[in-house]
């Protein structure tokens, strides 16, 4: 298949904006779409609750399909540059495993005598995710700084992940049915309950990730090479380690805190964006897993939200159903996988 | 004295190399000169991928000192503008061009948006063309032999355009036309770019033959140093490989002659060498006193042909050797 990169480029974009626009006409309420581009330019609709349906679920719901695709893309992708390893993604971290103790510890507290919060609101289960979240990173820094080698730090990472999922189980196993549900519907994912101020606040979290990102794109390029060779070449290891860590810390807190534990999505995109644009470039690499994020996330919540019924999918089913493929063929075909 | 008329390119000072709890290499006072090929050689394990990356800054000494002449300040980040190496870790991201992984040597040059200049890339072309691998040069790194493979981490040192390379191992694991490929090319790039180059390899033939300097490092924690003739004619070489079997002075192996049967070899030049050389090695003693057989090598009319005892001849000297076996037994 030989396309230009112009092309490839066209394809992607308008993939985005083609899902962006399907993404919001399809749902439980059967809009026609000619009342979906005037409400997107401003005008009323021939029904009036349509335009609160568009801009207060439906284009919010969009939002946040494109910000945290984006951020859980750009976050698998710098780690499986960092570590050299094809099945890296953004949680090897153990950061959303932090971000689920804590809410686990906030939703089913009241079994262990001490109720933190008798109805855990929304914002008090997005401090808590980023306090869970915000202290494994710490942890992984701490240790990283004594560590000299990378593969010891994805070590730590998964090390950090079991013994919290751990953790999890003992307090699920202690808490009230009506409590662990509560967990469990966290753990789904969820897109859709994001408000104008909410989907601000993420946006500047993903901005952020995404710029530290964008600075060490000379340095993502040259780990390829191995510590050694990037070293040799002028690359300041610990660093650009930190920026890199710090960046994929940011961009996987912040929308796990927002829409709970999203798997799968940062493992495979950066694997998809490679089979259509051929490259190891990450001053290329960059933008298009952002935008490849974006799409397969809209993708997989239109499935998600089943058009033509009123039925919600969890997300994160939705999204491990179409990832766990993809992983599996990168298995396969291991020999031609390259990071 | 000779100092003065060479420059020298790295100077250790009682430099004590290896890990916390395993000294590999203690004390050494080396020199590395612009314009010279050296050739870094020594038992497995010694120590000579550690102390080239201790040389190249990849890893700290233990103690002692390292002055990079070629580098007015000492500050090791400008180091990666003054010593390129060629390691033997493994690439692994096989969808990259051989373009690709040369021009990341041009990264000490980039600024934080590693964008190619026109220069950069005019640099590029040019060590391709010098080193022979225009060819290679958007074919991807999994689509290439070891040995290109190779070719192409030297032309991505090159355009670090140092004064100084290191390469650990560099002939490893390649055929005998892509050693002497590549040592003919690290010898071109030391005399006519003026290059320090500092080589490990096992290749003891290759190395005698090519480099300027030998380092050899002993089981003693030393290294020492001297041209290659020298090294071996003061029995250096035969003290730290200790050869089972091969004469380094006259370049054979030995070979015990268990047939006990002398013959009488007559030929001249390659064709008498080679003859000997299978004579010898299947146990018959080579010499005009008390022979047994004598052998004649005809060369008349192209054909070559061994004529035993004047009577039979021989096309092939496999044949000679099996008629000669089947008599002594």
């Amino acid at each position: 298949m030989q396309l230009t990169r112009f092309t490839r480029w066209g394809i992607l974009l308008g993939l985005l904006v083609l899902l962006f626009v399907l993404n919001l006409s399809l749902g439980s309420v059967n809009i026609p779409f000619g009342d979906i581009l005037r409400i997107l330019f401003g005008e009323t609709g021939s029904n009036e609750i349509y335009a609160d349906i568009i801009w207060e679920f439906r284009v919010t719901k969009a939002l946040t399909c494109i910000l945290a695709g984006s951020a859980l893309s750009i976050g698998g992708l710098q780690m499986q540059t960092l570590f050299r390893n094809a099945l890296a993604g953004p949680d090897v971290l153990g950061l959303s495993s932090g971000a689920s103790l804590a809410v686990s510890l906030l939703i089913m507290s009241q079994a262990t005598g001490i109720s933190l919060l008798s109805d855990p609101s929304p914002w008090a289960i997005v401090m808590a995710a980023s306090i869970g979240a915000g202290g494994v990173f710490v942890i992984v820094m701490l240790i990283s700084k004594r560590l000299r080698d990378n593969t010891s730090l994805l070590i730590i990472g998964l090390m950090m992940g079991a013994a919290t999922a751990s953790v999890v189980s003992v307090l699920q196993f202690l808490s009230k049915a009506e409590d662990q549900q509560a967990y469990l519907l966290w753990t789904f994912g969820s897109l859709g309950s994001l408000s104008w101020v909410e989907i601000e606040i993420l946006f500047l979290i993903v901005i952020t990730g995404l710029l530290i990102g964008t600075v060490s794109v000379k340095s993502l390029n040259a780990w390829l090479l191995g510590d050694n060779y990037a070293r040799s070449i002028g690359i300041k290891l610990s660093q650009s380690r930190l920026l890199i860590i710090l960046s994929t810390a940011i961009l996987t807190g912040g929308v796990t805190a927002f829409c709970g534990p999203i798997a799968f999505v940062g493992l495979a995109v950066p694997h998809l964006t490679k089979l259509i644009i051929k490259t190891h470039n990450h001053r290329i690499l960059l933008p298009a897993v952002t935008i490849s994020g974006a799409i397969l996330m809209l993708f997989c919540d239109i499935i998600a939200q089943l058009p033509g019924s009123s039925y919600v999918l969890p997300i994160n089913a939705i999204t491990a159903l179409i990832g766990a493929p993809v992983v599996i063929w990168i298995v396969l075909k291991a020999k031609r996988v390259s990071i | 004295m000779e100092k003065d008329l060479v420059k020298t390119c790295i100077e250790t000072l009682g430099l004590t190399v290896g890990y916390k709890d395993n000294t590999l290499f203690q004390g050494l006072s080396l020199n590395l000169n612009a314009g010279e090929l050296v050739c870094f050689m020594g038992p497995n394990g010694v120590g000579k991928s550690t102390l080239i990356r201790t040389l190249a800054g990849l890893q700290s000494p233990l103690s002692g000192q390292i002055a990079y002449k070629t580098s007015e300040s000492q500050n090791p980040d400008d180091l990666p503008r003054h010593l390129a190496v060629v390691l033997t870790d493994r690439i692994t991201a096989g969808n990259m061009t051989a373009a690709d992984v040369i021009s990341f040597g041009r990264y000490p040059y980039l600024n934080w948006t590693a964008q190619l200049s026109s220069n950069d890339d005019d640099i590029l072309n040019q060590v391709l063309a010098k080193i022979r691998i225009e060819h290679l040069k958007n074919k991807k790194l999994h689509e290439l032999s070891d040995g290109q493979v190779q070719m192409v981490m030297i032309a991505r040192a090159v355009v670090q355009d140092t004064p100084i390379i290191l390469l650990d191992e560099p002939t490893a694991h390649l055929d005998l036309n892509n050693r002497l490929e590549i040592m003919d090319l690290l010898k071109q790039l030391a005399h006519n770019s003026n290059k320090a180059i500092l080589v490990s390899t096992h290749e003891l033939d290759l190395a005698i033959q090519t480099a300027d300097i030998i380092w050899l490092a002993g089981p003693d924690k030393k290294i020492t140093t001297g041209i290659p003739e020298d090294l071996i004619l003061d029995g250096t070489f035969d003290s730290i490989f200790q050869f089972k079997g091969f004469d380094l002075k006259t370049g054979r192996v030995h070979h015990e002659p268990h047939r006990g049967v002398s013959i009488n070899l007559r030929g001249m030049g390659h064709e008498y060498l080679w003859t000997k050389n299978a004579l010898e090695r299947n146990g018959f003693i080579i010499s005009e006193h008390n022979a047994a057989h004598l052998v004649n090598i005809d060369q008349g009319d192209g054909n070559l042909q061994w004529t035993l005892n004047g009577e039979i001849k021989f096309s092939s000297l496999q044949r000679l050797l099996q008629f000669l076996e089947s008599k002594v037994h």
